[in-house]
């Protein structure tokens, strides 16, 4: 676009405090009028020495820690730890465990998704999908609370196993959880994903190309939304991978164009172009679906299993000496967790690699020359959480 | 209503009747706007509710929380009222005023029941729209004053915005006030005594549509969902009300609430035929002034009650609107202003006065109902679009 009137330019402070912003992110942007001509991003208001801290606890005492990492997805977080504890100690749980995890694991994708698509509308000043989706939130929380006991920092995964089994008549209730969600998925893409104003709002605003995702190091559904089919779960590394080995599930990406072909949502708006906010959106939507399934096929599968679930390690179990690096697929992306040990109880170095991070530096090419508002939308379309961003 | 009151007073008081029959009016009519403006927050917060499936108000006032409200209005009062160390003193204190009175002032030309008016003026329509337009003063007079980039952004939308849907609005207010034959609002109502089929909204094809672009063109030039970018709470915060707390805000609040019942009221008169029923049972009991006084202050009331059901039906829409759709972007309000608004009201304007000219006795008018243009009508037409 280009514009024959230009105004004084202004540096317009977005942040910390700021609706738009998902916790504590800070923007600056230069504007000329209601034309954002540079946009940078301040990060660090919430930074709490969680990589400093893990080098001071055992693995165990850290998975606290880790939930508030992302604290939308804190299954996802102490997974990503302990699959890294257990990689270090070439360790593999039982079956029922690790049908568990996978059950819990897809459940807290749906919540975070669930978040991050709402909160989309939200910025874009539509409020009330977001009390529709934390309504069905609240239910997975519910159910989180009876699995373990807490609603949002869970602390359920833990370096060899999980905290606890499920109770009595817990999968019969995560079943008719999903049985009355299926639905909701549909009034959400009605008021969401299909509609007029959403769509003009969303669709072709801040497109970000293949190659840009992959060299800013992007990952999740911010990647795939630009049509690279990369899920960790079908090409991460094999401890990770062989978690998901026989469960059936699609690598949401419109690859070409295309989305996996089976399911009847609303089609792609012809205004969309691979890459934009509006694919971003639309493939965490996809994801729940695939989610959901995930989990029907951890309650059936851990259902058949035989054996028991596996208890949480000591809390002062000795880790080998030696390194390890593991990424997993959190649903803001890939979550990597790198730990050296000396042989003590004690990881001698512990760094993170956050997902958001990476997601949110392209931020700064996606917001130039684009409106003020749709800093907004594209921000909302990155899905960040300052979290795990600040560590 | 005036001279009603005035005929209840000795001749010699008449300067002494004007002011009281003014004073008397004003309190009235306050009484209505801020009535009604409690009860929109409390309807806001229930319709909200209802579409997002939760309760809204249970607490203040009983079951359906009627108190809350009065409740808020008591929160509001007792906050700080913080004026910004950038702001400009004088003009951060006069804006909400100026916002709030010309929404208050548009109420005095408009009819709320027969006769029921402050001031019957022959330019009525014009007045309101005018008047109600002026609002933009203070608002952008809030963003400037505020000292603050934020409420500047929204000052300088809401002009742009409040300027450009003046056009359709008013567009679409010609084609009632062409089928009336006349300005006053008054005699609009009037035109559509009797059957609901009588209504303007169902005078022709391009009135209905009209009424349409009307509701959508009320719904931007009152800064509602969509079209609420001047207060947009996820971009700039909360807009021009930004640096604004305590009563200051409530009175920013009250101005938009006010204007909403203002644009609903005039949309009720000038295209749902006002006071008149759908179906026209008053006439049949003979609630009419000619018959007695006070059976016909017994038609007024239901008149009354009319105006405000219709006006209070578009606000609820309004209200469903904001809390089912996002926000557009600036660039898409100005385009859907004047590439889809204007042309439409342009269109839908000729369209009726071609109507007129075809069918000058109406087509779909009369169905329900014997075909008798009004007195003021038929004047009108005879005398070339002059009032008696």
């Amino acid at each position: 676009m280009e514009y024959d009137v230009g105004t004084d330019q202004w540096v317009l402070n977005m942040g910390p405090q700021h609706p738009a912003t998902h916790g504590v992110l800070r923007l600056t942007l230069r504007t000329d009028g209601e034309v954002v001509t540079e946009c940078v991003a301040h990060v660090g208001y919430l930074h709490r020495s969680a990589e400093k801290i893990g080098e001071n606890l055992t693995p165990r005492q850290f998975i606290p820690f880790t939930d508030r990492l992302d604290y939308l997805a804190g299954m996802n977080m102490n997974l990503g730890l302990t699959l890294a504890v257990e990689k270090l100690a070439g360790y593999a749980p039982s079956e029922k465990t690790r049908h568990l995890r996978v059950l819990a694991v897809e459940l807290c994708r749906i919540a975070s998704h669930l978040v991050a698509a709402c909160s989309t509308g939200l910025d874009l000043g539509s409020f009330t999908p977001f009390m529709w989706s934390f309504r069905e939130r609240e239910k997975i929380q519910l159910l989180f609370e009876e699995l373990c006991g807490a609603r949002l920092t869970y602390s359920y995964i833990t370096p060899g196993g999980v905290t606890a089994d499920a109770p009595e008549g817990w999968l019969e209730r995560c079943e008719a959880f999903l049985d009355q969600f299926e639905p909701v998925i549909d009034e959400l893409h009605a008021v969401l994903t299909s509609n007029g104003i959403f769509v003009h709002r969303m669709a072709g605003v801040g497109v970000l190309s293949a190659a840009d995702a992959v060299a800013h190091g992007c990952s999740g559904p911010v990647l795939r939304g630009s049509g690279v089919a990369w899920d960790l779960r079908r090409h991460g590394e094999p401890i990770y991978r062989s978690m998901y080995d026989d469960y059936r599930f699609e690598v949401v990406a419109p690859v070409n164009g295309c989305y996996p072909q089976d399911h009847d949502y609303p089609p792609v708006p012809p205004q969309a172009v691979v890459g934009d906010s509006w694919h971003r959106f639309y493939v965490r939507m996809l994801e729940v679906v695939q989610s959901i399934g995930l989990v029907r096929q951890a309650i059936k599968k851990y259902r058949q299993a035989s054996g028991t679930v596996d208890a949480p390690w000591q809390v002062k179990q000795k880790l080998p000496p030696g390194e390890a690096y593991l990424e997993t697929e959190a649903p803001k992306g890939q979550m990597g967790f790198y730990l050296v040990s000396d042989g003590s109880a004690v990881p001698w170095r512990l760094r993170i690699r956050s997902s958001s991070f990476c997601n949110l530096s392209v931020v700064e090419k996606l917001c130039r020359g684009v409106m003020l508002a749709d800093v907004a939308a594209i921000v909302a379309s990155l899905d960040i959480v300052l979290g795990e961003i600040d560590r | 209503m005036s001279d009603r009151i005035a005929s209840l007073l000795p001749e010699s008081w008449s300067g002494a009747a004007w002011a009281a029959t003014a004073l008397i009016h004003v309190a009235l009519v306050l009484c209505f706007v801020l009535i009604s403006v409690a009860f929109f927050v409390w309807l806001e917060r229930k319709v909200s509710a209802r579409i997002q499936d939760r309760l809204g108000p249970t607490r203040v006032g009983g079951r359906f929380g009627w108190l809350q409200s009065p409740a808020d209005g008591l929160k509001l009062l007792c906050k700080e009222d913080i004026i910004p160390a950038a702001a400009d003193r004088v003009l951060f204190r006069l804006a909400p005023y100026l916002c709030f009175c010309p929404a208050f002032a548009a109420f005095a030309a408009i009819p709320l029941a027969e006769g029921w008016v402050v001031l019957r003026l022959d330019i009525a329509a014009l007045f309101v729209l005018a008047v109600a337009g002026m609002e933009v003063f203070g608002v952008i007079l809030a963003g400037y004053a505020s000292g603050s980039k934020y409420s500047l952004f929204g000052a300088m939308r809401e002009a742009a915005q409040v300027v450009s849907y003046e056009a359709p609005l008013a567009l679409c207010l010609v084609i009632p006030v062409m089928l009336a034959g006349s300005m006053d609002l008054t005699t609009i109502a009037q035109a559509q005594a009797g059957w609901f089929t009588q209504w303007f909204l169902f005078h022709n094809p391009f009135s209905f549509a009209a009424f349409w672009v009307f509701i959508v063109c009320a719904t931007a030039n009152t800064n509602r969902a969509p079209f609420d970018l001047p207060e947009a709470e996820s971009e700039l915060v909360a807009g021009f009300m930004t640096e604004y707390s305590g009563f200051r805000w409530t009175v920013f609040f009250m101005a938009e609430y006010t204007s909403m019942l203002a644009v609903c009221l005039i949309a009720s008169i000038a295209f749902l035929g006002g006071w008149n029923g759908p179906i026209p049972w008053t006439g049949w009991l003979g609630l009419s002034h000619s018959v007695h006084p006070l059976l016909g202050f017994v038609g007024d009331c239901v008149g009354f009650v009319n105006v405000t059901a219709k006006a209070f039906g578009g606000v609820i829409f309004i209200m469903a609107l904001r809390w089912t759709l996002p926000r557009l972007r600036i660039d898409q309000v100005m385009a859907m202003c004047w590439k889809y608004c204007v042309p439409l009201a342009a269109v839908m304007l000729m369209g009726a006065t071609l109507w007129l000219y075809v069918f000058p006795g109406g087509v779909i008018r009369g169905v329900g109902g014997q075909w008798s243009p009004s007195p003021a009508v038929a004047t009108s037409w005879t005398n070339g679009g002059e009032r008696e």
